[in-house]
């Protein structure tokens, strides 16, 4: 905890985030090609055929934007419990990524369920409620960009993010309620019923998307410091 | 106090140029165009007919939300009313409560009707009115969370649905899912799964709403 606190101060976190990208890039890089190059060399399934090898693109991505709606979510509170600006700045850095990695599993989805279900979209559970998470980073994103006051927006911003932290679950829940749904086959008692020669790619690309996720944060981040500074400066130039 | 507060926010969404009349027509003329778009297909909209009326209420009780704390705001007495000895959560609780009663209610009862209309069976547009009456009290509370934030934002009633829709999915599966169980003659359960729902929202959203007005009054 000590360490994280330290890292609110804005001066340390550039410090520490400048020396730490480039390493967090090049994990992320070499985690990607690692999975991309694993998941060509993997054989067709025995039921999928080749298009299995999309589980390499679309499942880490999901995972992400899961994620990436934990760390917010995360952000939001600390942002609203600490008042402290750094952990509103993450939070809102954090949203587009999130809506982008969406959008990266819906279409992905959306591809592979084509040769699979035959159709570009089903109303399946897991398809539904990640449009339905797309719909909440698209508000939380819309709400941050429509309040002018930056702190308030940070608030008002926090409130829905934890009240959609609140509300994800049982949403989902609702919704494979809803639909039948496919059960786990990765994170199950019993170990996972998915083969080692899928899993090792597919361990690996989920690496390098959440390193991916991290180092695109952490520059966002730092681009929002700088950019805050920039206009602190060129409002004291206009004074 | 909270007594005439309910009375206050009643009296104004009920007298001229008040927000419940127009919601009960805005759910009416939604209810009209869906069976002109699809066709009068009886049987057809019988099977429709829970979902279309569970959206079109959800969109009519939307309607007025972005009122709830923003006509207060702008005429200041929403400054007088965080002045008074009540908490801003009762406040957010009360005007919840006010809400659903000019909106909510008057749905619920006029939604027989429409179900009758739509070629529903009588048990199951009894159901539907059921569970429109179990589960528009959490549409008014988490609409008040979205109204909440939204306050300061000159054009929020654009921003509310995009924020507040999305949360109310489990309302409209559950309320919908309902009455297709009462059709399909099975039981599913969806009436307490909307009841807990329901009471959780209601619960907890005049906290989460009266953190964001506050947010919005201070400085």
């Amino acid at each position: 905890m000590a360490s994280l606190f330290a890292l609110a101060n804005p001066k340390r976190f550039m410090d520490l985030s400048a020396a730490l990208l480039p390493w967090l890039a090049a994990a992320a890089a070499l985690c990607l090609a690692a999975g991309l190059i694993l998941g060509f060399l993997a054989p067709p399934d025995y039921q999928q055929g080749d298009t299995v090898k999309l589980m390499f693109l679309h499942v880490p991505a999901a995972w992400t934007a899961m994620m990436a709606y934990g760390v917010l979510a995360a952000a939001s509170f600390v942002g609203l419990v600490w008042r402290h600006p750094l952990a509103d700045v993450a939070a809102k850095s954090a949203a587009p990524l999130g809506a982008v990695f969406t959008v990266l599993g819906l279409v992905t989805g959306s591809l592979w369920g084509r040769p699979m279900w035959g159709a570009w979209w089903v109303w399946d559970a897991r398809l539904t409620s990640f449009l339905l998470l797309l719909f909440l980073y698209l508000g939380y994103i819309a709400l941050w960009n429509a309040i002018e006051d930056e702190l308030r927006a940070a608030r008002a911003a926090a409130i829905l993010g934890l009240v959609g932290a609140v509300l994800l679950p049982i949403i989902e829940y609702s919704v494979n309620w809803q639909t039948l749904h496919q059960g786990e086959s990765i994170f199950r008692a019993g170990g996972p019923t998915i083969a080692g020669v899928f899993l090792w790619p597919l361990g690996f690309s989920a690496l390098g998307y959440s390193l991916l996720f991290f180092t695109l944060w952490t520059v966002r981040i730092r681009t929002e410091i700088l950019e805050r500074r920039l206009r602190a400066v060129l409002l004291m130039g206009a004074a | 106090m909270i007594r005439a507060l309910l009375l206050r926010d009643i009296q104004l969404a009920t007298r001229a140029g008040g927000s419940a009349a127009l919601a009960l027509a805005f759910f009416a003329a939604v209810a009209t165009l869906v069976p002109l778009g699809v066709g009068a297909d009886l049987k057809l909209l019988a099977r429709i007919a829970a979902g279309v009326l569970w959206v079109a209420a959800v969109l009519a009780a939307l309607l007025s939300l972005d009122r709830l704390f923003q006509a207060d705001f702008e005429d200041g007495s929403l400054d007088l009313i965080a002045l008074s000895p009540l908490s801003m959560e009762t406040v957010s609780a009360t005007k919840i409560a006010a809400h659903w009663l000019t909106t909510g209610l008057p749905l619920t009862v006029l939604s027989p009707l429409l179900g009758l209309m739509f070629g529903l069976p009588p048990e199951a547009y009894l159901i539907l009115a059921l569970s429109l009456l179990i589960g528009t009290p959490a549409v008014s509370a988490l609409g008040a969370i979205g109204a909440g934030l939204t306050l300061s934002i000159r054009r929020g009633g654009l921003i509310l649905p995009l924020l507040v829709l999305p949360l109310l999915a489990p309302a409209v599966i559950f309320g919908a899912g309902a009455v297709q169980a009462t059709l399909d003659g099975i039981s599913n359960g969806a009436l307490l799964l909307l009841g807990a729902f329901s009471l959780a929202a209601v619960v907890l959203s005049p906290f989460a709403a009266a953190a964001a007005v506050r947010l919005n009054l201070a400085g």
